[in-house]
């Protein structure tokens, strides 16, 4: 299959600068907060919480005047800089298996070669490392290893798993009492701030805002052409709102800017922005499931618009909340809704739910069918998707794929499966449509 | 034959026994009896026996099974437990099972049991939480909610009441089997020669098939019959197996360890047996002491958090200690996360504490003895020479 050169315009600086004014703010904003990690390492005043993306509480982190860190951040920071292959080598060599999660061995990795993060400055120690163990059992067993070399405070929030796909009371009740007997007393305990009910409420009002212009931007993929890339593009897009900013009125700003952009791109009938201009002809829409991979982003990323395929919609920006439903982060409730935006995160669904969810997309995003990256060393997502994609062509008659690549470890990768199962699948996609017109 | 070899042949006749015979013997035996297959680590059996049900133990399909259907379900990088589990399930061998309850242990069987809700609708299925966080007022709590779900849920299937006299008499009869199987695990540590691991583990899993009453009576017998055995000692080390609590080592690799000169004294295999490492109180409030019992006296494992650092591997060391090991064998599933990211810490607290200590991986289907006897000799012998 060729490249076909009309798929794409050409870049043009100054308008791409104004266009990408959210995506010049994030930048700032992850600047800003890695500026403050590197200056907590001398000063003593300044705590620092590591923290997990998914069931992240950072509107409470946020009322404690505290930094935050989150680890897999830096992974896949560091993996688009071609840095997590060495990380992981030396987290193998002090003991960490080939078979287990590359972002826990990236994180190690990086902590034995002196802790510099993505920025380049040094990353503070933890004060505090705030175990929200939401999804993923490899959280729980991430920070024992973190606390085990720093040897410092822990507090872990255990999320029930939705395992018959409903949030009970029970359930509830367990986290929002976690929040207040443990979670909250260990960050009064660390930043010497007390906890101040309203502080919370105020964020939660900020992260409400933000979340009703995510859900705006990400449901503009409806439109044909769709004016977003929902999962190379998406992962910029749920940057803010699913780390260290959520609940702050920068965050707000980013998707008040974001939305702007995008709207705009959809009263011109514009496709994605991609690194290589706008992306003039849509050709397939697709749902991905599944992280992406970041040590060859723009490479993977690449084959699809090469080819003219916007992914529509994916699940992997939903792994820091689910907002779609109408879930919101509610000041007038505030420790239930933050259970119940943890109990909510994509990777705490059940595997019938996460199905429906992806059968949604492709009929509500009108797609041509769903591709799933299964994360060679990720257990939580990876489990039970060949069943999910079988479930999802019975139900929706429409073809789906298989891929296989790693988050973050560069040695599985290989580019040139990856493009030829995209290639087929391509095709498959043109055969079926063939097949209906005919 | 002796009474011991005779026991563990019945243990080994049913290991083998991928249809579950007498599981569906037990079941075919009265109108109305029911029964729930569990995957591992922990699940409250004591409730299904209340229930009037058998609680049936399922560690995937071992090496003597062919697995065709279940590869497709699942890829080559996540272990083999959950594709052979289908395999059993897609075969048929588990047509008789009326429920099924896939633990808190990780992420692959977690979303086992969703695909177990896919594919077969009809099935009562039930992801069995439990607490992460060990303060009565707020696990406990929860626990006991949790368990009271899972009794509706029986309920629903038996059509009956689960009474908390029901309950404590179920208590009881574990409560024997935590004796009995403590005795045989404080037996073996002392004349390990008398006690081949692989009659430990046999055991061990015919637990997990029969009926508790019949298990407390085969475990009675087999320590009887033992006290009378009096085989050779060798010049083994004594060691303590860690890692194989969730997908099965074979058989022969069990064997392997202890042919290559080690004597295993303590071990984590069907931790479901053991995972109350005391007593459940037999008066009161049923599930009150079944929950005190998992807070306070549950095993520490990989699959639990343990919000203490300075608590971090302290079971494993006192299982060494208590044992009088030499030495510990980590062996752990391909692929298996808990096990695997558990390690380096172990290693690290067992390395501070100078206990040597030695690491492999298996699968279920594992065929090569060779290497991983070779393994075992080198450190059997390294232990002899240096200590
Ligand atoms: S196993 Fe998957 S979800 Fe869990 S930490 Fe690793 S990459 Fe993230
Ligand atoms: S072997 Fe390990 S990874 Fe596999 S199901 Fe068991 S605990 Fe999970």
């Amino acid at each position: 299959m060729t490249t076909d050169n009309n798929t794409k315009a050409p870049v043009n600086l100054a308008k791409d600068v104004q266009k990408d004014h959210s995506q010049l703010m994030q930048k700032e904003m992850i600047r800003g907060n890695y500026k403050k990690l590197a200056e907590a390492v001398d000063d003593p005043d300044k705590k620092v919480v590591y923290t997990f993306v998914p069931g992240n509480l950072n509107e409470l982190i946020q009322c404690f005047d505290v930094v935050g860190n989150y680890p897999e951040i830096n992974a896949l920071q560091s993996a688009m800089q071609k840095k997590t292959g060495a990380y992981i080598m030396e987290a193998e060599r002090h003991g960490q298996d080939e078979d287990v999660c590359t972002y826990v061995k990236s994180d190690l990795g990086m902590m034995r070669k002196g802790n510099v993060g993505p920025s380049g400055d040094k990353i503070a120690d933890p004060d505090l490392l705030l175990l929200s163990y939401t999804g993923c059992f490899t959280f729980m067993k991430w920070f024992e290893a973190l606390r085990h070399e720093y040897k410092c405070d822990t507090t872990m929030l255990h999320v029930p798993y939705q395992g018959d796909g409903i949030i009970t009371s029970n359930m509830r009740d367990y986290v929002v009492k976690q929040l207040k007997e443990d979670i909250i007393p260990a960050l009064e305990r660390t930043s010497g701030v007390k906890f101040d009910i309203d502080r919370l409420r105020e964020n939660m009002r900020h992260s409400a805002k933000a979340e009703d212009k995510l859900v705006r931007v990400l449901q503009t993929a409806k439109n044909k052409p769709s004016p977003i890339d929902s999962y190379f593009g998406g992962i910029y897009y749920v940057g803010p709102s699913f780390s260290s900013f959520r609940g702050t009125p920068e965050c707000t700003a980013y998707y008040d800017a974001l939305w702007d952009e995008v709207n705009a791109r959809v009263k011109a009938g514009q496709g994605p922005v991609t690194p290589e201009g706008v992306m003039q002809k849509e050709r397939y829409r697709l749902v991905v499931e599944g992280p992406p991979n970041y040590t060859h982003m723009r490479e993977f990323w690449k084959m699809f618009y090469d080819e003219g395929a916007v992914v529509v919609a994916s699940s992997y920006t939903k792994v820091g909340g689910v907002y779609e439903n109408g879930f919101r982060h509610d000041p007038d409730n505030p420790l239930e809704s933050l259970a119940d935006y943890c109990l909510g995160c994509y990777t705490n669904l059940n595997l019938p739910a996460r199905t429906e969810m992806l059968e949604n997309y492709i009929n509500d995003y009108e797609a041509d069918g769903l591709l799933i990256n299964s994360i060679k060393s990720c257990n939580s997502f990876s489990a039970g998707q060949l069943l999910m994609m079988n479930e999802i062509e019975k139900r929706t008659g429409k073809p789906a794929a298989f891929v296989e690549t790693d988050l973050v470890d560069p040695r599985y990768f290989s580019s040139s499966n990856v493009k030829n199962r995209l290639e087929s699948y391509f095709q498959m996609i043109e055969q079926k449509r063939n097949s209906s017109a005919a | 034959m002796s009474k011991t070899t005779q026991i563990i042949e019945r243990c080994l006749a049913l290991y083998e026994d991928l249809d579950f015979t007498a599981a569906r013997q037990w079941k075919d035996a009265e109108q109305g009896r029911h029964v729930i297959g569990f995957l591992p680590i922990y699940i409250p059996r004591e409730l299904i026996h209340a229930a009037g049900m058998l609680p049936l133990g399922i560690y995937g399909g071992g090496d003597q099974m062919e697995v065709i259907q279940g590869d497709a379900f699942y890829q080559s990088y996540i272990c083999r437990i959950p594709r052979s589990t289908m395999e059993l399930s897609l075969t048929g061998r588990l047509d008789f099972v009326d429920g099924m309850l896939f633990p808190s242990i990780c992420d692959v069987i977690r979303n086992l049991s969703g695909v177990w809700k896919l594919t077969q609708p009809d099935t009562y299925v039930r992801y069995v939480d439990v607490p992460q966080n060990y303060d009565k007022d707020i696990g406990g709590k929860f626990y006991i909610q949790e368990m009271r779900e899972l009794m509706e849920g029986l309920e629903g299937i038996s059509g009956r009441k689960i009474t908390d006299e029901a309950l404590l008499e179920s208590i009881k009869l574990y409560n024997i089997n935590r004796d009995l199987l403590r005795e045989l695990y404080r037996l073996r540590a002392v004349v390990p020669w008398n006690i081949p691991v692989s009659e430990v583990y046999l055991l061990m899993r015919a637990g997990q098939v029969l009926p508790v009453e019949e298990h407390n009576e085969m475990l009675e017998e087999y320590l009887q019959a033992v006290s009378a055995v009096d085989k050779p000692r060798r010049d083994n080390v004594k060691v303590v197996l860690n890692g194989m609590f969730c997908e099965q080592p074979p058989l022969n690799l069990i064997r392997s360890i202890e042919l290559a000169g080690c004597y295993v004294v303590d071990d984590d295999f069907i931790l479901v047996n053991r995972w109350l490492r005391e007593n459940v109180l037999e008066t009161g409030d049923p599930l009150q002491n079944l929950s005190d019992a998992f807070l306070e006296h549950s095993t520490r494992t990989s699959a639990t958090y343990e919000p203490c650092e300075e608590l971090k591997g302290s079971q494993l060391l006192e299982a060494v200690r208590k044992s009088g090991a030499e030495g510990v064998i980590f062996a752990a599933p391909s692929f298996c996360d808990p096990a695997l990211l558990e390690k380096p810490m172990l290693e690290d607290v067992l390395n501070k504490n100078g206990i040597p200590n030695v690491s492999f991986k298996y699968a279920e289907n594992t065929g090569q003895m060779q290497p991983i006897r070779e393994q075992a000799g080198t450190f059997a012998d390294s232990i002899k020479l240096w200590s």
